[in-house]
């Protein structure tokens, strides 16, 4: 009798603790989100152009209304009205889904490549952007005329090296080795077609083309701002779905993950395609903002855990956080100059991570 | 019979692993695979799971093929415990154990999942180790992990690669009554591949002996583990004990040269 009362016991504390541990999951996800808020409220309100915090509140209100009321951009008047609608706003926003984005991607590289180093960026997505940017900027050649010439371009070729790698799992089995070996090769390879590209190219020209390599969110504008969005709403849902598989694959290997019905090469390819293709987007507005794809999965992961079924939203709204706050540092910290933002994340972020890795008692992630 | 092998072939790029094996194996019985390294032990049991596939042959469960079983119908059938199982990553006890439950869910996990999780906890006297990282515990903890983690999936065949490789003799048996226990009571069926034909011989219904991927002898353990054979298998020279009904193989020296 009394044996079965602590049988029964022991089964509530472990449903408890276990509900407890969620819990603590959904807390993390929901601070993310509050710092989100927090610091888009401020960030709106700083910038070299004075204007009083409740009249900011006051025009994008405004602005947000008009659009939604008319079913069509609202464009601005006042000279106010232009910085906060069409300066400050999609700079915050870009800068959310961005950060949302990049982590995203970069937890789910993680998991499926087991490989704690590993970013869409080890696929060779920044070095195949980097090249479509230069022969658009250099060559002034593109895919696409016009306005989205060098974006067009990056977004074409930062895809390159993923259908090389998806090419090369058709000869050889995709394990993760192979797809990391062959993002670095791509790496090489487009580095070094760049790097002739720039070899042989106008001074002012090299110039543009570095400046693009080095990511900034100056570029924002609110079409950025759209297919970004478009992306993350498309793309991350699909990522949730697969976040259990790739727990299983990552955590207990092919053959455990395969014996519980799931097929472990197929999901590394299709997890694969759509965080590159998630990466791509945001990097051909952006360019190539290290360190958030790297550095949020991670820190969420020692507060959290490794459950990506969590993991995936924690960290990409740790993310949007993290490039948020770097980004508002970028834009005041020597205002009026404002310094590109991957800069800022690297000078933060990594100080950051190191005292976080020094801190963590376990030495497996 | 539950599982019936027939005819299984398997090579890794034309080098044959597996020829010609028929097996079976009833409801509640424990069958191990013996053999030295290379013998096609492990192979064996990934056909059988389909995580290979055979090059010819096939698995009948219940009579029905299981080349015609999606991977996710075959998972609900079988859990496989692989050798050396081990975690990679930072994760919870109930965590591993809650992945047992993915063959019947696609992502939310209902609270019938988590009273399953919670009752092979029980089971497996995990209790207190629940919400601990399964890095942290010892080897015999984790297999048991493991184990449990294959019973949240609820199968009706186990298939056990070397499931006492790295554990204590104390661990060794403990590991071994659990899974003999479970097969009882629910009347499952085992597969397990064996190093230690002493505990092969005390756990099991029926053995299988392997050579260069080829059946060389079935039946129980007293027929099987006779000097004979485990010379002309593993090139060692033994003597066979009977004591209590049971058999034990005390080796003596290893044969020199070329010993088939």
């Amino acid at each position: 009798m009394r044996a079965g009362l602590q049988a029964n016991k022991d089964v509530e504390r472990i449903k408890r603790e276990y509900k407890k541990f969620i819990g603590r999951k959904i807390t993390f996800i929901i601070f993310s989100i509050l710092l989100i808020a927090i610091f888009a409220g401020l960030a709106a309100t700083l910038g070299s152009y004075q204007i009083h915090p409740i009249e900011v509140y006051g025009i994008v209100l405004n602005g947000f209304m008009n659009s939604i009321l008319t079913g069509f951009y609202w464009n601005p008047e006042t000279t106010k009205e232009m910085v906060v609608w069409n300066l400050r706003l999609p700079r915050i926003l870009l800068a959310v889904l961005a950060g949302m984005g990049f982590a995203i991607a970069g937890a789910m590289t993680q998991g499926i490549l087991r490989n704690p180093l590993a970013t869409p960026y080890t696929l060779g997505i920044a070095s195949g952007a980097a090249l479509g940017a230069a022969i658009a900027i250099i060559l002034t050649k593109g895919i696409i005329f016009g306005k989205y010439l060098i974006v067009g371009n990056a977004f074409v070729f930062s895809l390159i090296p993923t259908f090389v790698i998806l090419g090369l799992t058709r000869l050889k089995k995709a394990t993760p080795e192979t797809m990391v070996l062959a993002g670095i090769a791509m790496m090489y390879i487009f580095s070094a077609v760049t790097t002739v590209l720039m070899y042989f190219a106008e001074s002012d020209a090299v110039k543009a083309a570095y400046f693009w390599t080095v990511g900034d969110l100056g570029r924002a504008q609110w079409d950025a701002v759209i297919v970004a969005f478009v992306a993350l709403i498309l793309i991350s849902p699909i990522l949730m779905i697969k976040a259990w598989d790739v727990n299983i694959i990552m955590g207990a290997g092919d053959d455990t993950a395969k014996s519980l019905g799931i097929n472990p090469e197929k999901t590394r390819i299709f997890i694969m395609l759509l965080s590159c293709l998630l990466t791509a987007t945001i990097v051909s507005f952006v360019g190539t903002i290290g360190f958030i794809c790297l550095v949020a999965p991670h820190i969420t992961r020692i507060i959290i855990g490794g459950d990506n079924r969590y993991l995936v939203p924690a960290s990409g709204f740790f993310g949007g956080a993290l490039l948020l706050i770097c980004d508002t540092i970028a834009r005041t910290i020597i205002a009026p100059i404002v310094l590109p933002v991957g800069v800022v994340t690297a000078f933060l972020g990594g100080p950051m991570f190191l005292y976080i890795l020094l801190r963590k008692k376990k030495d497996y992630w | 019979m539950k599982i019936r092998v027939i005819d299984l072939e398997f090579s890794y790029s034309s080098v044959p692993v597996l020829e010609n094996i028929c097996l079976e194996v009833g409801k509640s019985e424990i069958v191990s695979v013996l053999g030295p390294n290379g013998a096609g032990k492990s192979t064996l049991i990934k056909c059988i799971d389909r995580i290979l596939k055979p090059n010819k042959g096939t698995v009948f469960i219940d009579e029905k093929d299981l080349r015609l079983f999606s991977q996710l119908e075959i998972a609900k059938k079988i859990g496989y415990i692989p050798q050396g199982a081990k975690y990679s990553f930072s994760a919870t006890v109930f965590e591993v154990i809650l992945m047992g439950r993915k063959p019947h869910i696609t992502w939310r996990t209902s609270e019938e999942d988590i009273d399953r999780v919670v009752e092979v906890i029980k089971m497996l006297n995990l209790e207190e180790f629940s919400m601990r990282d399964v890095n942290e515990l010892s080897g015999g903890q984790q297999q048991r992990v493991f184990i449990a983690r294959a019973l949240a999936q609820e199968p009706e065949i186990l298939l056990l690669d070397e499931p006492t490789s790295n554990l204590d003799i104390k661990v060794q048996l403990e590991v071994l009554d659990i899974i003999k226990e479970v097969v009882k009571k629910r009347e499952m069926s085992a597969i397990m591949a064996m190093h230690d034909l002493n505990l092969a011989s005390r756990y099991s219904d029926k053995i299988i002996m392997m050579r260069d991927g080829k059946i060389f002898a079935v039946g129980e353990p007293s027929q099987v583990l006779t000097p004979e054979n485990i010379k002309s298998v593993y090139g060692v020279e033994v003597e066979v004990v009977k004591s209590n009904g049971s058999t034990f193989v005390l080796p003596l020296r290893p044969l020199r040269g070329n010993f088939n």
